[in-house]
């Protein structure tokens, strides 16, 4: 039988909320950022024809880079704030494993990537990570 | 669906984006949990935070790591180069466990271990599936066109 005596705790629901907090924001300024860096081509050819400084030129011009970035931002004081509350080997685990299954939805909807079922299944198996480490 | 070849450039970029996160994230653990509880009622505490030892050497890395995945995805996928940071599961319960002491349960190390079995199922297909035209091995190229379906299509010709 499926123990559910810990939707009453308090404490489920603050880690749950730091927790998702950091996983919107973050996944919200990755998919930007993957938008912006697919937009521009490959930054070691932009690199080798006009520089590390046009390379970082044309990168922090993007309007979808600074959107990413300011998103990024978010999220970094998000998990500082978690990890004054909760454990690293908590925290780090469960919020990067949730972003990859938010960012891997993300990318077929809205970066139009073909995530196959190997993709797929990668992300349940990511969520069943995020169970056990949960407990 | 085009398999895309990584240069060994590529997995070093990939390699380093997998072990910077850890290492960045375990710096900001001890530099946070070295201070006293931060209450939500005064966010502006973070920002001297930022000025502690083991946080600037924790954003350091995290910089470094930034600069790495940017690289990775002017290249890949996000959700191939996502999983590259996720590898680093295993590197984080391992750091937890010797460095900062926390005890860590069989369950939690399973979880680790099937993260990481996810993450290899993603890193066995192509890097990069929304190149319209040809492309350099393992990704894209400057001056070719990419789909970024919902965003504006950009040709790059720097």
């Amino acid at each position: 039988m499926l123990a559910t005596h810990f939707l009453f705790d308090p404490e489920f629901w603050k880690a749950t909320s730091m927790v998702a907090t950091i996983v919107i924001t973050s996944s919200t300024g990755e998919v930007l950022t993957a938008a912006a860096m697919k937009s521009i081509g490959d930054l070691d050819a932009i690199r080798a024809q006009s520089g590390i400084l046009g390379a970082i030129r044309v990168v922090v011009t993007s309007p979808l880079f600074v959107g990413g970035i300011v998103f990024m931002a978010l999220a970094f004081f998000s998990l500082l704030f978690a990890l004054n509350h909760m454990n690293l080997s908590l925290v780090g685990p469960a919020a990067a494993s949730l972003t990859l299954v938010t960012n891997t939805t993300a990318a077929k909807l809205f970066l139009k990537e073909k995530v196959d079922r190997r993709r797929w299944a990668s992300a349940a198996l990511v969520c069943v990570g995020v169970y056990l480490l949960a407990h | 669906m085009a398999h895309h070849r990584l240069t060994l450039q590529q997995y070093l970029i990939l390699a380093f984006v997998s072990v910077s996160v850890p290492l960045g994230d375990a710096s900001l653990s001890r530099g946070m949990r070295s201070l006293p509880p931060i209450s939500i009622a005064h966010p502006l505490t973070l920002i001297g935070a930022v000025f502690t030892p083991w946080i600037g050497l924790g954003i350091a890395l995290l910089i470094g790591y930034f600069a790495s995945y940017l690289t990775a995805l002017s290249w890949a996928d996000l959700t191939f180069v996502m999983p590259a940071t996720a590898l680093g599961n295993v590197f984080v319960e391992l750091l937890a466990h010797f460095w900062l002491l926390e005890r860590i349960s069989w369950m939690r190390w399973a979880g680790a271990i099937l993260i990481t079995i996810g993450v290899g199922f993603v890193a066995s297909g192509p890097a990069n599936t929304t190149v319209v035209d040809g492309s350099s091995p393992g990704g894209n190229e400057g001056g070719k066109e990419v789909s970024t379906v919902g965003l504006p299509v950009r040709k790059e010709n720097v």
